[in-house]
């Protein structure tokens, strides 16, 4: 099957006020694949999320999602995105688990209409596709930040995406519940054939299931496949990272194994 | 009571209203205390205030306005407010709430300045800041029906989407939804509401209609739809109760609806920590 690329970024640029946040990215993001945008804080990766999502109007350069123009892709509900967990939601927010991963179906429903005919089944669908279905009737603000973050994602699985965001989402994620996390994604990944777009400021992330890699801190330092990053050395890394760092994952990997 | 109500029209007119608005009052107020727009609905209820003082001096002065239902330019005022309130909360981004202290402190200067400038209406101008009982006439009625019912409606139709933007406001603007638009629709929403309960609860305490029920319901409710339920229910028994004593006694019912939500809420809470004791003792 011809993979057509559902994100194509061409020279991508954004100016904020008077500096320069991104600079000339091209990047293009095809079907199947899991790329992980790695990038130091303030690197432009939370500017560069946003102007895929459509909420930033790039500066420079063009856009185009699914093969249409930015600007008129009408198609939101293709895109599946998780947040920060810490960023927008109140945690004391009276509602249970099931309430807030219907509220991922209100772009696919439409204006005006009230529900999905098979609404209910959809939601514990994706609620066990991330192992949460026990956890359906419970408000969200009694579950850990591991688990939030979880039911984010089944939220943003409800409406069956094509393509999913994930904004470091395991930022307040215990380092034990971390790998599982992982380990659902791929899984999201291979068996459900989901197109996944992985932000991250930490390079310890970027495991086996990653297929590939773009380094972002302005402009995009690398973009390839995940065996040729996992060549660089780690004097290229520093380089455009801006400061030390060792990819110490594949040693920690292959010991687990 | 019952035969009191048969009765006298005036009674039916505050109960049929009270009732209608123990119900709006509180559905839309999960959605405002959710989004931590409670003090909004407070700033929009003093500039509701300016529009009936207005209302109420201009009767004396041009015979157009003698005949007319101070209600309406209050909700002329209440609208502009919440547009007004909008413009500010997005000129000052990051200091947002500044938009209340500004849209209160002109909606009660420009109140005050009505206030001296008519002379008498001290009686009527007390029933509208406290409620009342035998105030609310069968055009007040009806004023409330129509706004209940413009409420509903948007609630039905918006529901999801409103659900989405009171949880979860970067989402909701990532997914695509009209978030501008709901957010602009639900503050003119507000303010009808606001225009509406005042005739009962008074401009000063018609916030409190809107936050307390839902104070109370969120300390007991699963889920959403929950919240919902049990805010209206708790705001329904404040605002019955609330009229039988108020008309009983003689007071303003503003009062006594206010109170007796109080009452509800420190009851919810005793019987929640009671509950939470006994099944830990479990």
């Amino acid at each position: 099957m011809a993979q057509k690329p559902l994100i194509e970024l061409q020279d991508v640029s954004f100016q904020y006020e008077y500096t320069n946040v991104l600079r000339d990215i091209s990047l293009s993001v095809r079907e199947g694949d899991f790329l992980a945008l790695l990038g130091p804080n303030g690197s432009g990766k939370s500017t560069l999320l946003k102007i895929i999502l459509g909420l930033l109007k790039p500066t420079k350069g063009t856009v185009k999602l699914f093969g249409e123009p930015g600007s008129t892709f009408k198609h939101r509900e293709w895109i599946g995105y998780v947040s920060q967990k810490s960023n927008s939601f109140n945690s004391g927010f009276p509602a249970t688990v099931k309430e807030v991963v219907a509220s991922g179906l209100t772009k696919k429903i439409g204006l005006f209409k009230r529900r999905l005919p098979d609404q209910q089944a959809k939601v514990i669908e994706s609620l066990k596709a991330v192992g949460m279905e026990q956890f359906a009737n419970r408000n969200i603000g009694e579950l850990s930040g591991g688990q939030q973050q979880r039911v984010f994602i089944a939220r943003a699985l409800v409406a069956e995406p094509k393509l999913l965001i994930l904004d470091e989402p395991t930022v307040g994620i215990d380092h034990e519940n971390v790998q599982s996390f992982y380990d659902m994604l791929t899984d999201l990944n291979e068996r459900h054939h989901m197109t996944m777009i992985l932000v991250t400021h930490d390079v310890d992330t970027v495991s086996d299931t990653i297929s590939h890699v773009a380094c972002l801190n302005q402009t995009i330092h690398f973009h390839g496949f995940k065996d040729d990053y996992d060549s660089l050395s780690d004097d290229q890394l520093n380089a455009w990272y801006g400061h030390a760092v060792r990819k110490i994952h594949h040693d920690n990997k292959e010991k687990q194994k | 009571m019952i035969e009191s109500i048969l009765q006298y029209d005036f009674l039916q007119n505050a109960f049929l209203s009270g009732i209608i608005i123990g119900i709006i009052a509180p559905l839309l107020g999960v959605f405002i205390v959710v989004r931590r727009l409670s003090l909004i609905a407070d700033a929009l209820s003093h500039v509701t205030l300016a529009g009936i003082a207005g209302s109420l001096y201009l009767s004396q002065s041009v015979t157009a306005f003698a005949t007319l239902n101070p209600i309406y330019l209050g909700i002329v005022s209440a609208v502009g407010g919440s547009v007004l309130i909008e413009r500010l909360r997005r000129l000052y981004k990051h200091f947002e709430e500044l938009a209340i202290p500004i849209i209160m402190s002109a909606g009660l200067g420009m109140s005050a300045i009505f206030i001296s400038l008519a002379q008498g209406f001290s009686a009527d101008l007390f029933s509208y800041l406290f409620g009342s009982v035998s105030a609310v006439s069968r055009q007040d009625l009806w004023i409330v029906l129509g706004i209940a019912i413009l409420v509903f409606a948007f609630i039905f139709i918006f529901y999801k989407e409103l659900f989405v933007l009171s949880f979860d406001e970067d989402y909701a603007k990532a997914s695509g939804l009209p978030a501008k638009t709901i957010h602009l629709l639900f503050m003119v929403v507000t303010a009808l509401v606001i225009a509406a309960s005042m005739r009962i609860v008074g401009i000063l305490l018609v916030s409190s209609l809107i936050t307390l029920p839902v104070a109370a319901s969120i300390r007991i409710a699963k889920g959403f739809k929950q919240t919902i339920f049990f805010a209206i229910l708790f705001g329904e028994l404040a605002v019955i109760i609330g009229l039988v004593t108020a008309f009983y006694l003689n007071l303003a019912p503003g009062g006594t609806i206010v109170v007796t939500s109080i009452l509800i809420l420190l009851l919810v809470i005793m019987i929640k920590k009671i509950v939470m004791a006994i099944r830990a003792k479990d």
